[in-house]
């Protein structure tokens, strides 16, 4: 499925500047990979020692936490929009 | 008016010096996990490793400047502890926050069969009646030193209420952004001093991840987003007075209401610096969390010794601490555990029990966010996790008016009688045969 990866500022060194990227993925699992695959130097950013998603790196699906739709495993359709969120603040 | 200024071409100052940053600091951020220093600046996690940042000290520096005998002749408010926090040298603070009282209790105490119990009542913190004031106070300082001229945050309501009225204050522009269901009195004690609202139709973890992409998009000090290692530092001085206010010692036992999980991170740091400094004497002490059980991924996390903590919808009247994704959740649990504390939660009806039973037996009216608190204490003393003889401080964070909506349906208002003597009596005739029918 064509999906849209927005890419935030403090991930945009390791992206040569690149903002968004479009892909195709079936899941958000491949369309992580495309992402770390297009950016090898974000790999180790995105996952940690164990290939997990790192602790402190939120992933969405459009507005939802893919950790309420089956994490990295659910599925995308067309015009998806995966962001990515280091380390979430507020309270 | 508000100033909606995009970063665009300014983004790049982002990652270099700022306005205001001072060789002479005794603090500076430092990576939470990869322990990678930043300096000052407006950021809220390691570029490295995308971890949390929060500021560390010179304590040997520190230690010189200032002791603890110096604090003698300050006012009793949080900027008597002004040395330990992050405040650039020449900063006059605006206004006085914290200095609430440690109030010891006695009916309580006796009620749940204890005998050291004291409550920490942040309810009447100023301006705005939340410990929130604190971590505000100390955001702000932060905001001026970063040349920011609007602030902002993410709320569930008390932090948007101190935001507003201290950013009204100091003369900042304040844009605040809300889960829409928030409870009314919140939402007018914030429009009050002019803040701009923005609802979300979301939970707060939405809101929070909207303020995120705010702040990196827009030039503006949100507080606990880009400005979130500074202002979290205000919590400390929770910590300091009930110290202080111990005679400078340590308690057994702490209770802390838990949303994002960061007060109760905080009062162990300020706890650790006074030991560090030599300010009281070393003592283990054991951290207690407290969270609704409509929200509590912290305390779930806690009881099943999970690796991570697993994010919930929240769905309780403890709007307050109704966060689904905490950020210092890790650290909250890791503290609990390593502290040989625990976590609880309790159910909406204990929470209105708990606001009720406090207020009755102490006169302090809390928010649903105390009664939290105080119903979590009554079931960890309940379970044998603390000890009849042990000091116990129980963090009373919020003002009752805050939530009144919340217990309004368990006071109906009675109906009203003729202004005589005679109808007051038959009133009182009916009252007692009331409650001889209640027997």
């Amino acid at each position: 499925m064509p999906v849209t990866i927005e890419i935030p500022t403090a991930f945009r060194r390791f992206t040569d500047g690149t903002p968004r990227i479009d892909c195709s993925a079936a899941t958000i699992a491949e369309a992580l990979n495309d992402l770390t695959t297009r950016f090898p130097a974000l790999s180790r950013h995105v996952r940690d020692e164990q290939g997990q998603i790192r602790q402190f790196l939120n992933v969405y699906l459009n507005e939802e936490d893919i950790r309420f739709l089956g994490g990295e495993g659910c599925t995308l359709k067309e015009g998806d929009r995966v962001l990515l969120v280091p380390s979430i603040a507020g309270g | 008016m508000l100033r909606l200024v995009r970063l665009g071409s300014q983004r790049s100052s982002r990652y270099g010096a700022m306005k205001g940053e001072a060789m002479s600091d005794l603090y500076e951020l430092r990576c939470r996990e990869c322990g990678k220093t930043w300096g000052n600046s407006p950021k809220s996690f390691c570029e490295d490793c995308f971890s949390p940042l929060e500021v560390s000290y010179d304590y040997d520096s520190l230690g010189k400047k200032v002791r603890r005998e110096d604090l003698a002749g300050r006012t009793f408010n949080m900027w008597r502890y002004r040395e330990l926090l992050p405040l650039a040298g020449d900063v006059t603070p605006a206004s006085a926050v914290g200095g609430t009282p440690l109030v010891a209790s006695r009916k309580l105490a006796s009620h749940w069969g204890i005998s050291n119990l004291y409550f920490k009542n942040d309810a009447v913190c100023f301006p705005s009646l939340s410990f929130k004031d604190r971590v505000v106070a100390t955001a702000l300082v932060a905001a001026r030193r970063f040349g920011f001229e609007t602030v902002g945050c993410s709320s569930t309501g008390n932090l948007a209420n101190a935001v507003a009225a201290q950013a009204a204050q100091q003369g900042f522009d304040a844009c605040v952004f809300i889960p829409a269901d928030l409870e009314p009195a919140k939402v007018l004690n914030t429009a009050v001093y002019g803040a701009r609202i923005v609802r979300i139709n979301g939970n707060y973890d939405h809101v929070n991840r909207l303020c995120a992409q705010i702040a990196d998009r827009f030039k503006w000090g949100l507080v606990n987003v880009n400005l979130r290692p500074y202002y979290s530092e205000g919590s400390k001085t929770h910590g300091y007075e009930i110290a202080e206010q111990l005679g400078w010692r340590l308690p057994d036992n702490v209770v802390v209401p838990m949303a994002g999980g960061s007060l109760i991170t905080k009062i162990a740091k300020a706890f650790k610096e006074l030991t560090t400094l030599g300010w009281v004497e070393a003592k283990p002490v054991k951290f207690f969390g407290a969270q609704a059980t409509g929200c509590s991924p912290i305390s779930d996390g806690v009881k099943r010794n999970l690796a991570r903590f697993e994010p919930q919808k929240p769905n309780t009247i403890a709007r307050s601490l109704a966060i689904g994704n905490p950020a210092d959740g890790p650290f909250a649990i890791k503290l609990i555990r390593e502290s040989g504390g625990w976590a609880e939660d309790i159910s909406d009806p204990e929470i209105v029990a708990a606001i009720k039973l406090l207020a009755e037996t102490e006169g302090i009216f809390t928010e649903t966010a105390g009664g939290v608190t105080a119903g979590v204490t009554q079931k960890l003393i309940s379970q044998g996790r603390i000890g009849a003889a042990e000091t116990t401080v129980v963090c009373i964070t919020g003002n009752g008016l805050k939530t009144t909506d919340a217990i309004a349906a368990e006071f109906p208002l009675a109906e009203a009688i003729a202004p005589r003597l005679d109808a007051f009596e038959a009133y009182l005739d009916n009252q007692f045969a009331a409650a001889a029918a209640a027997k």
